[in-house]
């Protein structure tokens, strides 16, 4: 009975603190789109001319403000945008035509393919490798360090070049370019991902890996974990079930961090390996300067990034009663 | 109290003699020392560039289109025939200089406004970490690539914008930092005396945040530099002036016919950006102190323990220690010693008090025992046995066996010593379960019968709390039903009411009596505290400088200390000691924590 109380309580928490965050990431993602509207658009009469060049009458740019709506004021052009952005209408690219949700739709999957993966993977060796550093310290740990600062020091997309040259043009193992969605071709679509994967997991693993370590010490030092020992319980129990639980939240935003890092670091992976992904939409897009195409790409960076905070601060009020609270 | 203001005020001081142990031990870190030449040959390479480069950043020779390292081009030629080596050093300069602007832009933006924020507080604090938030969700190589568009190939403006993006790690560092400073003692001591913000801000905030500034400044620095190499690489950089990132998407351009082009830029972004790292890391150990331990400790434990196998000379006591010696390693190699040659027994049902002040080995004796010395800590000479089986024998499985079943712990913060993720019930029934091998069903009515009888009225609700839900005192209580939960024959407890209340001290110390009694326990009571000793203990040793210098019945040596130490603590303890005393109460916290855990 007593039980039932309190996980009703418990439960009450949650939803109150659920709403809390999802209302604070919506806020965020409105004033991200604002913000991000207001810069790209306020330079409204270039955007006709270029689109038309330099040979088009002052009337042909005109005519075109008005069928682009940029004739009329800042806030009610960003209204219109977000009343359809909401229905999931962002327009149309201004140079090829196709509808901006499609073009992310088709270039969504690949981006998220190779950065998924790959923080999966980062998350299951940093934090193997961090606990391993944290737990036998002496030389492991020193091992542990070293080969963080240097994955850290290396960017990673010059990792993916020298993969592509000696993986991919000197061995032949791997594609060098291109992408096989996962449905047509499962091999296909691991062989494709395979060096991607690999340039972004050796930058995350050697930052994360090194924070779960500094963690898990932190944790280690801690008071109740003497008292647990002096419990009697074994070493193996105190560490799986209790330090690592207590370093868990620490890991949560490291590798969030590590992901959102990674979801931007793909425009240049996406380059390296000539994927068609969201990086290499928008450096087209930018270099053509075409803004609704521009403005998908943000929004949609922004609410993976928005989604993936919540989704952190969510588990780490699971984790953490304390945090429930706040 | 006005001593303690005193005291305090005179911390900046230190400080400033901080700050040069701080440079000495970071000239003591060879790998430091080595990134910091790295790095400074690196800036001084590109800012000579002129006199160093063999040729021109744009020299041109069509011959040498993607050759290979030869005579003529050190390094080869690039794709469009230029001199790799010439190219390196000159693309120092625009990729030292626009990261540097870089970190200059996010310093200055959040430095400043973290140090209002922090210290003033109020609607600026709120504003500023709501921008904070806001700006460090934005996903940053996203946006420079949208801005692309705004502002066309000007890496200036770009490295700007990505200073701003960076700001708000400066803001939350020094903000947080500036919050803790603020209440310190010194400057409340400093407002006090009539200074103005503006000089307690410069004089004594800045002293405490710039190391953390500097640590963070080197990372931002090299986070600029590969941002700015990717926005290059991806061909939104200034294609007139030479950069590491251009010279990368140049390579990318030529992988299938001058592959040699990748290695000479990366290398020297790894170089650099690795190089600022260690020196940040290398700051941050020399502003830790001597922290790091190299030697794995527990062996050392087992092996210096076991070589001194003597035979306890009082078999039939509960515990006997002899001749024990405690010793921490420094970075150095060479062993502290904070516990020297200590010995006692303690027979069952008897209570042993361990007095001596902060630092005087006393923790370090009692954990030594549970063989849970903290880390670099280590058993550097004697014996520990328990009814005549020595300790040091014993395997770290076997140990662990001893803990929790034959010895239980009494700590003293009883708030930092509960596992805050876990309920009360669950941590309670965790140990019943498995040490004491009894089932979940079993266990929970033992925690609540344990919860009862160390006296919380209301077993159930505390069962279902977390730490954080519950008192101090109760957490105590929670702590002693812990200690006890696996029936130990002897009890170490730490200063267990220090943390206390007054009223809870008594409390708490009758409850341990009145346990002790029923189980007729053996006890080691960890304190500085004569008047616990007084109201609890048998017998009674104390501690100075790591030795016992006087060990005997507690009346015998409340009515006739010999030792001069023992006179002069009871006389400052005890003025006029009743039967049973009020209980003192806690003198302010030490200063100087780090020996005593």
């Amino acid at each position: 009975m007593d039980h039932g109380r309190s996980g009703n309580l418990k439960g009450r928490w949650m939803t109150g603190y659920v709403i809390q965050r999802f209302a604070s990431a919506m806020l965020l993602l409105l004033a991200i789109t604002a913000v991000a509207y207001g810069l790209i658009y306020s330079g409204g009469a270039e955007v006709s001319r270029s689109i038309l060049g330099e040979l088009a009458t002052d009337e042909q740019v005109a005519a075109k403000n008005v069928e682009l709506g940029l004739d009329q004021p800042l806030p009610i052009q960003y209204g219109n945008w977000l009343a359809n952005a909401v229905r999931g209408d962002l327009g149309r690219s201004w140079f090829s035509a196709e509808r901006v949700s499609d073009a992310i739709a088709s270039r969504l999957g690949v981006t998220l393919s190779i950065v998924s993966v790959a923080i999966l993977i980062c998350t299951v060796i940093s934090v193997a490798l961090g606990a391993f550093a944290a737990v036998r310290r002496g030389w492991w740990d020193r091992a542990v360090q070293i080969v963080s600062v240097i994955g850290e020091a290396l960017p990673n997309f010059w990792v993916g070049l020298l993969l592509v040259a000696t993986f991919a043009i000197s061995l032949r193992l791997f594609p060098a370019t291109g992408f096989v969605p996962l449905n047509r071709s499962p091999l296909g679509w691991l062989s494709s991902i395979t060096l991607p994967v690999t340039a972004l997991v050796i930058g995350g693993v050697a930052s994360a890996a090194a924070q779960v370590r500094g963690a898990l010490i932190d944790v280690l030092s801690r008071d109740y974990i003497r008292t647990l020992r002096a419990r009697g319980l074994p070493e193996n129990r105190v560490i799986l079930r209790h330090a690592l639980r207590n370093a868990a939240p620490a890991a949560i935003t490291v590798l969030s961090l590590q992901f959102i890092g990674m979801i931007g670091g793909a425009v240049m992976i996406e380059k390296v390996f000539a994927l068609p992904g969201m990086g290499t939409l928008a450096i087209d897009a930018t270099v053509r300067g075409d803004i609704p195409v521009i403005m998908g790409v943000l929004i949609t960076m922004a609410l993976i990034v928005v989604v993936v905070n919540l989704f952190v601060d969510l588990a780490n009020a699971w984790i953490n009663p304390k945090a429930r609270l706040a | 109290m006005s001593t303690v203001d005193l005291e305090a005020a005179t911390t900046p001081a230190v400080a400033t003699g901080q700050d040069r142990a701080v440079l000495r031990r970071f000239l003591r870190n060879p790998l430091a020392v080595i990134a910091s030449l790295v790095f400074l040959t690196i800036v001084l390479s590109a800012v000579f560039a002129p006199w160093l480069a063999p040729y021109g950043a744009n020299f041109t020779k069509l011959a040498l289109v993607t050759a290979p390292p030869g005579e003529e081009f050190l390094l080869g030629g690039d794709g469009a025939g230029r001199d790799v080596l010439s190219r390196l050093i000159y693309a120092g300069q625009l990729t030292l200089a626009g990261s540097f602007l870089t970190v200059l832009v996010a310093a200055g933006l959040g430095v400043s406004t973290g140090l209002v924020a922090g210290y003033f507080g109020g609607w600026f604090d709120r504003f500023g970490g709501w921008m904070a938030n806001f700006l460090i969700v934005l996903p940053g190589t996203i946006v420079l690539v949208a801005m692309f568009t705004l502002i066309g190939p000007n890496i200036i403006i770009t490295m700007v914008v990505l200073g701003v993006l960076i700001a708000p790690n400066f803001f939350r560092l020094v903000r947080n930092l500036v919050i803790s400073v603020r209440n310190e003692l010194y400057v409340d001591a400093a407002r006090v005396s009539g200074l103005s913000d503006g000089r307690i801000i410069s004089r004594h905030i800045l002293s405490v945040v710039r190391a953390p500034i500097i640590i963070m400044a080197a990372s931002v620095w090299g986070i600029a530099i590969v941002v700015q190499a990717g926005l290059e690489f991806i061909g939104l950089g200034d294609p007139t002036t030479p950069t590491w990132g251009s010279m990368l998407l140049d390579a990318y351009n030529n992988i299938y016919i001058g592959r040699h082009l990748l290695l000479p830029p990366g290398l020297m972004i790894g170089l650099t950006v690795g190089a600022l790292i260690l020196i940040g890391n290398g700051l941050r150990d020399a502003l830790n102190g001597e922290e790091a331990i190299i030697v794995a400790p527990r062996q050392r434990v087992k092996d210096a323990a076991r070589a001194e196998a003597a035979v306890p000379s009082v078999p039939e006591a509960l515990l006997e220690v002899q001749g024990l010696s405690v010793g921490y390693a420094g970075r150095d190699g060479s062993t502290k010693t904070v516990v020297r040659s200590v010995g006692f027994t303690i027979a069952r049902g008897e209570i042993l008090g361990l007095v001596g002040e902060s630092g005087s080995g006393k923790t370090q004796t009692a954990l030594s025992v549970l063989r849970l010395l903290p880390e670099g800590g280590m058993v550097t000479g004697g014996g520990i046995w328990l009814e005549g089986q020595n300790l040091a024998g014993l395997s770290d499985a076997q140990m662990q066996a001893i803990r929790g079943k034959r010895i239980g712990y009494i700590p003293q913060e009883p708030m930092s010593n509960l596992d805050p993720l876990f309920r009360i019930g669950s941590q309670l029934c965790e140990p019943l379960q498995v040490v004491g091998g009894l089932s979940r069903q079993e266990a929970r009515g033992r925690a609540l019968a344990l919860l009862e009888r160390v006296g919380i009225a209301d077993p159930h609700r505390v069962f279902m709390s977390y730490p954080h839900q519950i008192s101090g005192g109760m957490a105590q209580r929670v702590l002693i039903a812990g200690a006890l939960s696996c029936d130990p024959d002897l009890l170490i407890a730490d200063e267990p009411t220090t943390a206390l209340d007054v009223t809870v001290q008594a409390e708490i110390l009758d409850l341990i009596r009145d346990l002790q009694a029923e189980r007729n326990l053996g006890v080691l009571m960890v304190t500085h505290n004569f008047g616990v000793v007084a109201d609890l203990c048998d017998r009674v040793a104390v501690m100075r400088g790591g030795e016992i210098v006087e060990l005997g019945a507690v009346n015998d040596i409340f009515a006739r200390p010999q030792h001069e130490y023992t006179r002069t603590l009871l006389a400052s303890t005890l003025e006029d000691a009743p039967v049973r005393p009020p209980l003192v109460p806690r003198p302010p916290r030490r200063q100087n924590a780090g020996a005593e855990t």
